[in-house]
């Protein structure tokens, strides 16, 4: 018999909402989650965010109140993680030496923060977003009298966090390696948008930026360049990505590479063990069947929801739709679809006027939009995408024009 | 404490007291909604903690921005009182109102 029916292994959104999916959908079994942090499941986009700003205290990003677990019968094991999983005795080994079996596992680990390699990165002041913990140390700085922060990565994190610092009264630099910020993951006219919103803001903002290291005595004072420029800083925020935490799966024999390979019903090649969230590589419907992991909150959901109706009979593939959201100072992004392979994009509006959106296409059809203080094309463009409209690129680039209208008509 | 009457997907009502420093969304996450994902954490950019306002003030019933407007119009079961629970702040005027979780989309 196994010491649990199912282990949920990461207690982070996709973790959190297996669990609370699999008591809503009727599992009676026994049920485990391990998480290494110290906090019950939380939410993490707001600590790049509201949490950050100290616009939200902590309790309010609690996914359930921390009495809910006990009382759904979820076994919360904290502070502990996973050192390796044996398939064939279907046994987790966890770092505090202990063992649990299972019968069915779900892996949601979620990734950890990129490190820099380079010279300096483990002074003192360096810092991650990911977790609680890296967020208080940080706000702990800044109570403490950190003020110039240097940023290294621009991606949504990192451009985040610089809204909230610079609203902090704090002077940031925000680094960027390529030739513009958000390039993995948007179009060059959302870079040059938010380039200029930061600018505007007093971030000073350099992209093409190459560093050779941190600099500091225990503590770092400053970023390296390669042309020899050192620019002071009481702290840094590296947010460069993550690596996803997938070692002991990979270690134990299931396929993967950048994240573990999942099939349509988010199941890897072990025997009963599933994989969902960040850490999981899948076949994605919305960008034309290429394998990728996608990480967001919609995914991490979706994905844990689709596993637990599996477990509880109701097995179907995994086809939600890709939806996301990034708040800077008063500017709200909502991007719907995929971008990925996109061959056409179409400016929608002014973004002089802080509110467009902005058009993907790939071989004429709409495969997504990023949608900027413009929740009426979010809405609308949805649509299209889930229709893979084709349309005229007239009409799309036209502003005067709802989305909802150049729907293609339904034979009735 | 406020009381408030929620009628769930399956048709069963029950009170819950909620404090008025919260969203309606938290007062229905932290009372033991599953059904109500509200996947955003409450700063309107989805529509996934939509209800109804059944019983309450007026103004409790109409969307408070345009863009919970427009995100309520992204449902297929948009109503006359549809709200997005996240954007109602509890008040002494939400004190008995009743309120019904919308159909998933």
């Amino acid at each position: 018999m196994n010491d649990s029916d199912v282990v949920i292994v990461g207690a982070g959104h996709a973790g959190a909402q297996a669990a609370i999916a699999l008591r809503q959908y009727g599992f009676t079994g026994v049920l485990t989650m391990i998480g290494r942090e110290p906090e019950p499941p939380y939410e993490r986009p707001p600590l790049s965010k509201e949490y950050f700003a100290r616009e939200k205290t902590f309790e309010r990003l609690y996914i359930r109140p921390p009495a809910f677990w006990g009382e759904k019968g979820v076994d919360l094991k904290l502070g502990v993680e996973v050192t390796a999983v044996d398939p064939a005795a279907k046994s987790l080994t966890l770092s505090d030496h202990s063992t649990v079996t299972y019968g069915k596992l779900i892996w949601a680990a979620g990734g950890d923060p990129r490190r820099l390699s380079c010279p300096g990165a483990d002074l003192a002041g360096i810092h991650a977003v990911r977790t609680r913990a890296d967020c208080d140390q940080l706000m702990g700085e800044i109570d403490g009298g950190v003020k110039i922060i240097v940023i290294v990565g621009g991606g949504y994190i990192g451009l985040e966090a610089a809204a909230v610092l610079t609203k902090l009264g704090c002077e940031v630099t925000l680094l960027e390696a390529l030739p513009r910020v958000l390039a993995r993951v948007a179009g060059p006219e959302l870079s040059a948008f938010y380039e200029k919103e930061h600018r505007d803001h007093g971030v000073d903002l350099r992209t093409g930026a190459a560093i050779e290291g941190f600099v500091g005595e225990g503590r770092i004072t400053g970023v390296k360049m390669t042309d020899g420029e050192v620019i002071r800083a009481d702290a840094a925020i590296v947010g460069i990505g993550i690596i996803p935490a997938v070692g002991p799966l990979l270690a134990a024999g299931a396929a993967g590479g950048d994240g573990v390979h999942v099939d349509e019903f988010c199941r890897t090649s072990l025997p009963d063990v599933y994989a969902v969230g960040d850490c999981a590589a899948f076949a994605c419907d919305f960008a034309s069947g290429a394998f990728m992991r996608v990480e967001s909150v919609q995914n991490a959901n979706d994905q844990a929801t689709c596993v637990a109706k599996a477990i509880c009979g109701d097995e179907k593939p995994y086809r939600a739709f890709p939806w996301f959201w990034s708040n800077q100072y008063d500017l709200r992004l909502q991007t719907c679809g995929l971008n990925v392979g996109y061959d056409q994009t179409v400016l929608r509006g002014d973004p002089a006027t802080r509110s467009f959106s902005v058009v993907y296409l790939k071989g004429g059809k709409v495969v997504a939009l990023d949608c900027v203080n413009a929740t009426k094309d979010y809405v609308q463009g949805r649509k299209l995408v889930e229709a893979a409209a084709t349309t005229s690129l007239e009409q799309l680039a036209d502003a005067e024009v709802p989305l909802k209208e150049l729907l293609p008509v339904r034979p009735r | 404490m406020l009381g408030i009457e929620v009628i769930a997907r399956d048709g069963s009502q029950r009170r819950i007291e909620a404090a008025d420093s919260l969203s309606l969304m938290e007062a229905l996450r932290d009372n033991g909604f599953d059904e109500l994902l509200a996947l955003c954490g409450g700063c309107c950019s989805c529509a996934t903690c939509h209800v109804y306002v059944e019983e309450g003030a007026a103004e409790l019933q109409q969307a408070g921005s345009e863009d919970e407007n427009d995100l309520l119009d992204s449902s297929d079961h948009r109503r006359t009182n549809s709200r997005l629970s996240c954007q109602v702040m509890l008040g002494v005027e939400c004190d008995r109102m009743v309120i019904r979780i919308a159909p998933a989309d």
